[in-house]
């Protein structure tokens, strides 16, 4: 299991070379890599988070998937620091068996990640900056795993 | 007790933490919250909505109802938006 925090970027084929080959076992990698999105004239996306307290919630959610799935590996990496359209924020790649508790497991740990990690994001245009709002729909896709989904 | 406030917040408070001594009477996070919101100025504008305000003790996401005490690691932010 890694959990890095970072402002440096990450490579998704040396993350999903290290989780391919990391057990005997594993039939399935699936991987998630999120980016800036060009929306309106986004010049830079920045994000800051709570050194101390980040790795170590998403540590523990890390854990809540590898006891809820029989995973073999996992790997979150999450960067802060200032971003601009087209980087890559995150990465999350679990490892396992069978596809469906890698692909369920991926899914989980980022609506986690987008509910309960503590970064904030401050998008900048020509305009001004504003810090990014927490959806609804982020939430409730977060619910939806305590009702066995 | 260590205070530390993050994205919007800090920006209103002016500071990123502070060390801030637990007032008198003062026993759940919600209380802590009051106290901060009656220094005024840029407290008043952070702590004045509290339903837009999350918190964590001693980095552990607590809701307001949650005691607090000196020793306490308290920091004060909006819903998260990572990921």
């Amino acid at each position: 299991m890694s959990v890095r925090v970072q402002t440096a970027d990450f490579d998704i084929g040396a993350e999903c070379r290290r989780l391919a080959a990391s057990n005997d076992r594993a039939g399935a990698l699936a991987t998630f890599t999120g980016l800036v999105r060009a929306d309106d004239g986004l010049v830079s996306l920045t994000l800051e988070h709570y050194p101390g307290m980040t790795e170590r919630e998403i540590a523990r959610h890390v854990e809540n998937a590898m006891a809820r799935w029989p995973l073999l590996d996992v790997s979150v990496v999450h960067r802060v620091g200032r971003l601009v359209p087209g980087d890559r924020i995150v990465f999350v790649g679990t490892v396992a068996s069978h596809r469906k508790h890698a692909f369920d497991a991926a899914m989980f740990l980022m609506d986690y990640l987008k509910t309960h990690a503590p970064f904030w994001k401050l998008e900048e245009r020509r305009q001004g900056s504003t810090w990014v709002e927490a959806t609804v729909a982020d939430q409730h896709a977060a619910k939806s795993w305590t009702r066995g989904r | 007790m260590k205070l530390l406030y993050f994205a919007w917040v800090r920006q209103k408070v002016g500071r990123s933490e502070e060390c801030f001594p637990l007032p008198e009477g003062v026993s759940t996070i919600g209380g802590l919250v009051g106290a901060l919101c009656a220094r005024g100025d840029g407290y008043a504008e952070a702590f004045g909505d509290p339903a837009r305000l999350r918190a964590a003790r001693n980095h552990e996401h607590v809701d307001f109802a949650a005691p607090v005490s000196e020793d306490d690691e308290v920091a004060f932010f909006p819903p998260v938006t990572g990921g």
